[in-house]
């Protein structure tokens, strides 16, 4: 190969490189590895990750405990999925082209919105996208009015790409639990670009989004809605609520926890935006012979050709974790899809019910919830929650981090892998770990006596 | 119907951004993309036309053209006030490929500043730019 | 004529034109708790009056129509992918076994930083790593792809002029540069300046120059840049930028060529974002998930995401412990949720492992002497004379040729050969980018593929220009044998069809 280049040796190739920047000896990392070896590390780390089949999970905030069927693992671990490139040259991406298509079926019908891009990185940074197309929308308005129950993680984002896009962000309070709907109605005005809301939202309250959208509407803002995809089987869905784009964290359907990622964001919007939406679309279309086939549409809105006028940077998304959420979706099918949903909202009352009777719990609020419900704790919640680490449950979520008015806050999330049992056992951790944190020495779950006040 | 052949018609005057200009009486002129310009781009898929009352300044971008690989800013010859846009567009871009002097017009202005006319070129002094 | 391929005659269908009412393929677990009618539970007015339209299929249907969807993909695991700047090199299959450890597949992204040690000590051991390839101190692992890691790197140096009571306007890239780069310029909220090539393949430095000035807040390169060259000025680059005091930003789309070599840092850059799904082996996936953590200099360290990834030395001979540092109050904020996508750390982590500083330097050196020997091959036969390079010098681990000679004497365009590999059995490399060649040809081969296999390519280009000199129609109507033929852009752009129609 040398004598075909016309070269003595490859340090010659490398001559192009000045020689004060060329490195002076090996790089300071350990030499390489044996697979079993390197296997052996990753086990041993892993063995330090206390994960979802060792300790109960009542984590939510965003990414939930779900089952994941095998066929999702069997399909996308296919070679023919796993390692192409982004389908540039669509006659021999036809399989991916098509579950992209797929794709924005699906989450069309999910959101009730006519339009889906095939994805963007996840929740928080598609709300910050929205943003982003918001202003194009609006023809150069700044302003953003966000719900306080919008992820805290989501508002942290978008106020991150704000900077960049010269906008401001005001936020509206919650008033038990829900968005405070006369303060939202008095903070939107002809400079909004978009309204935010979240439902359920983050304290996993059920918010009226066409009640409160109505606001956006008046004054032309534009009305992004982010969800939670499991509990569509059963909401309204944005797009018959008044929304202009619906959005979300995608990890619940067919995506793993990861410690986070990776998974997908959805990303849905009204006819009128498609030439602003970011991100992929996979379009339908024929080829010279009539056949059906597919291919990226409009790329002209994309970086890589539209450049600096592009709708968004975006380049490599989450395909593969989208095709994931479609397999998942096949799988559910219609009526799955909606037991699915029923079994959450049932499986979260009576959760519920039997959180707030325990001695030392409250309701954070009494809206109506899907899948996921705040509580306040009377004992510190992060000793409780190390309490009942011990007994090998994850309680939930601490909602004092991102919203101090709730310093006694707890999240708890429920899936359909959250059984009665297990609902139970959390109840009787919970009424323990309160008790012992108060110094009563008898751990028994304990209710309340009928007719006590709370 | 394609234009077969690059055709640059002798009555128009051109920019050499590839657009031309068509004067109707003193005040007014319509505006469009030559042939050149609509071949390099391909079949055109989208057109968004300016407002009717928008100020177009000569040299500058007043709308773009887009084809499925590429996007094209079309740029005024001359200056004025848009009087009338080609909404038929919007629902048969290709006529920009098929008839981009005819049915192909974009916009029609009412000139600002007629005198303008002068620094553009003619059908044959367009077509030597374009060998050249 | 060419007979029409097997799968050719098989037409498209969706998984919800396979639906038939009454099937399924879940079982759900049973309620075990009391079912009131949702009513009760939810007002009416927010509950769907009906469910959403799924597919009703029972799960063998699922998987064959899965698979054979699939097969209608070309993969990298099928056969040679010399996209350039996309780096397809092999995805070990290691990565996914250990990615689906439950420890690390299963750890739920809000679980108790104690509770997580092996996870956040596989992020610090990645950052680690990437900061001495990189040559430069501190890595964030939060951006989720190279754009997102671009964004990042001009809101950080958005950060960096603010604290210092500036607010610059303009950033500077090179007209070669990746789609994104612009792209992200105008997200950040900056006016794109272009800079000019010079005939050598670099930056054009009396434009450079002139174009510098103090309303810069950026320069945006990748070196070796899109055209495969080192461009060995950048140290004048460097030292132009901070005399005016910008940043210096580097895009690792091209890191493939220099591990181990030479070191961004070294280099002058302030910040570099690295993709995992290119140069660290995460598969492409069609499209992702990807990553792109990034590696900055001491002066921008203080305005990295939050949180942060510490490592925390043990007292009275304990370990050291790990945690997530959300104390940074000059901290840009936040870019996305939770920590950024740990499964891709977990795969490029054990590639890292895997390959060591040697493997690593290995891997560049061969991915620079395959496109080299390449270059060599096609500058051979027809393709020297139809697809010259368009920079003839060395270069380093992908080249450009330029499809302009074939046109004009064949009447093929790049276009054109590009289809027609496919018939060959071939992903085809980059076309019409970067836009500085005329008729453009990316061609980066990596450094998992043999000879054999750089072989092979150049006889396939050589054989399609020989059949071209004959009957150019067979690469214009190409390809013939992939499952679907050329397929109609302007339609799909002009009437969009992006959802199946269910009504």
């Amino acid at each position: 190969m040398l004598a075909a280049i016309g070269v003595e040796s490859t340090a010659e190739l490398f001559e192009q490189i000045p020689a004060p920047l060329r490195v002076d000896g090996p790089l300071a990392l350990p030499a390489g590895m044996s697979e079993a070896e390197v296997y052996e590390r990753l086990v041993e780390l892993a063995s330090r990750n206390v994960d979802r089949e060792e300790q109960i999970c009542f984590l939510g905030a965003g990414m939930y405990d779900h089952y994941v069927p095998a066929i999702v693992d069997a399909i996308t671990q296919r070679s023919e999925f796993l390692t192409p490139y982004t389908p540039y040259q669509p006659e021999i991406s036809q399989g991916g082209l098509q579950a992209m298509f797929e794709f924005q079926t699906m989450m069309s019908e999910l959101t009730g919105l006519p339009v889906s891009n095939a994805g963007l990185y996840e929740g928080p940074s598609s709300v910050a996208s929205a943003g982003y197309l918001a202003i194009g929308a609006t023809k150069g308005r700044r302003r953003f009015v966000v719900s306080h129950g919008v992820h805290p993680q989501s508002r942290e984002t978008l106020a991150t790409y704000a900077t960049g896009f010269d906008a401001t962000i005001q936020e509206v309070g919650l008033d038990d639990g829900l968005t405070d709907a006369a303060a939202l109605a008095e903070a939107v005005d002809g400079e909004t670009a978009a309204v935010f809301l979240q439902s359920p939202n983050f304290l996993g309250a059920i918010e009226d989004v066409e009640r409160l959208g109505a606001a956006a509407r008046e004054h032309g803002a534009l009305l992004v809605v982010a969800v939670d995809p499991m509990t569509l089987g059963v909401l309204k869905p944005p797009g018959e609520c008044g929304a202009d784009i619906a959005l979300g964290e995608g990890q619940p359907l067919g995506n793993r926890l990861d410690f986070g990622g990776p998974s997908f964001g959805f990303f849905c919007g009204s006819e009128e935006l498609i030439r602003r939406m970011p991100g992929r679309i996979a379009g339908e279309t024929d080829d010279v012979d009539g056949r059906r086939g597919f291919v990226l549409a409009l790329q002209t809105r994309e970086q890589h050709i539209r450049r600096e006028k592009a709708t968004h940077n975006i380049c490599t998304a989450q395909a593969l974790n989208a095709l994931a959420a479609t397999i998942h979706l096949a799988w559910l099918g219609r009526e799955g899809f909606r037991e699915l949903g029923e079994l959450l909202v049932r499986r979260t009352a009576y959760a519920r019910e039997r959180l707030a009777a325990v001695q030392g719990v409250e309701l954070l609020h009494e809206a109506p919830v899907a899948r996921e419900l705040a509580l306040r704790l009377d004992a510190p919640v992060e000793a409780v929650l190390e309490r009942c680490a011990e007994r090998g449950i994850a309680a939930g979520y601490p909602l004092g981090r991102e919203y101090p008015e709730y310093e006694d806050g707890l999240l708890v999330a429920i899936t359909e892998r959250r059984s009665r049992e297990q609902i139970d056992a959390l109840a009787e951790a919970l009424g323990a770990a309160i008790q012992a944190e108060h110094g009563d020495s008898v751990a028994n779950s304990a209710t309340k006596s009928p007719g006590a006040p709370r | 119907m394609t234009l077969a052949a690059a055709d640059y018609p002798d009555e128009l005057l051109y920019h050499d951004q590839h657009d031309w200009a068509r004067l109707e009486g003193d005040e007014h002129a319509v505006l469009g993309i030559t042939w050149y310009a609509q071949d390099s781009l391909g079949e055109v898929v989208f057109y968004d036309p300016p407002e009717v009352g928008a100020t177009i300044d000569k040299d500058s971008s007043y709308a773009e053209v887009e084809s499925v690989k590429a996007v094209s800013d079309v740029i005024a010859p001359l200056s004025g006030e848009i009087v009338e846009v080609n909404g038929a567009l919007a629902d048969t871009p290709e006529k920009i490929n098929e008839d981009p002097y005819g049915e192909g017009w974009l916009v029609k202005v009412r000139l600002s500043a007629p005198g303008e006319a002068d620094s553009l070129l003619g059908a044959e002094e367009y077509r030597k730019l374009l060998d050249g | 004529m060419i007979a029409e391929a097997p799968m050719q005659g098989e037409r498209a269908e969706t998984i919800f034109e396979k639906s038939k009412a009454g099937r399924r393929a879940a079982v759900l677990p049973d309620a075990g708790v009391p079912e009131p009618p949702l009513e009760e539970l939810i007002p009416a007015k927010l509950l769907r009056a009906e469910p959403p339209r799924r597919p009703e299929i029972a799960e063998p249907e699922i998987v064959r129509h899965y698979n054979r969807l699939s097969r209608r993909n070309f993969d990298l695991d099928t056969g040679l992918y010399p996209l350039g700047s996309c780096t397809m090199k092999h995805n070990p299959r290691l990565n996914e076994r250990v990615a689906a450890l439950p420890g690390h597949a299963g750890l739920h992204p809000a679980q108790e930083p104690k509770r997580a040690q092996g996870a956040l000590e596989l992020m610090w051991l990645l950052q680690e790593s990437l900061a001495e390839i990189c040559g430069l101190p501190h890595v964030s692992l939060q951006p989720s792809a190279g754009s997102h890691g671009e964004l990042a790197g001009l809101l950080l140096t958005r950060a960096f002029h603010a604290d210092r009571g500036e607010a610059r306007t303009k950033v500077l890239a090179p007209d070669t540069s990746h789609g994104t780069n612009p792209a992200s310029v105008t997200m950040a909220g900056y006016e794109i300046v272009k800079v000019a090539t010079d005939e050598r393949g670099g930056v054009e430095m009396d434009d450079l120059r002139a174009k510098v000035d103090d309303e810069v807040a950026c320069l945006m390169l990748t070196n070796p840049n899109t055209l495969g060259l080192f461009d060995e000025n950048i140290a004048e680059i460097a030292a132009l930028i901070h005399e005016v005091g910008g940043t210096l930003y580097y895009d690792g789309a091209n890191l493939n060529a220099v591990m181990g070599h030479s070191r961004p840092g070294d280099m002058g850059f302030d910040i570099v974002h690295v993709n995992l799904h290119k140069s660290f082996s995460q598969p492409h996936g069609g499209g992702g998930p990807g990553a792109g953590p990034i590696a900055v200099s001491e002066r921008i360290e203080p305005f990295l995401p939050r949180p942060q990834v510490v490592r925390r030395e043990g007292d009275n001979g304990s370990g050291p412990t790990y945690d997530l540092d959300f104390d940074r109050p000059k901290s840009i904020g936040r870019l996305r949720g939770f920590q950024g996508n740990f499964g891709v750390f977990v795969r490029s982590g054990t590639y890292i492992l895997s390959l060591g500083a040697d493997g690593l330097a290995e891997a560049s050196e061969t991915a620079v002497l395959n496109a080299n020997y390449l270059k060599a091959r096609l500058a051979q036969g027809r393709a020297g004379k139809y697809l010259p390079v368009a920079f003839d010098r060395h270069c380093m681990h992908e080249f450009v040729l330029s499809g302009k000679p074939m046109k004009k004497e064949l009447g093929i365009a790049t276009l054109d050969l590009a289809k027609r590999l496919l018939d060959f059995g071939f992903h085809p490399p980059t076309v019409y980018f970067p836009l500085l060649v005329e008729e453009a040809l990316m061609v980066e081969p990596t450094e998992t593929e043999t000879k054999e296999s750089l072989d092979a390519f150049a006889e396939a280009i050589e054989q399609i220009l020989t059949e071209a000199e004959e009957d150019p129609e067979k690469a214009k109507q190409a390809p013939h044998t992939t499952p679907v033929r050329r397929l109609d852009e302007v339609k799909a752009t002009r009437k969009p069809v992006v959802r199946q129609p269910l009504d």
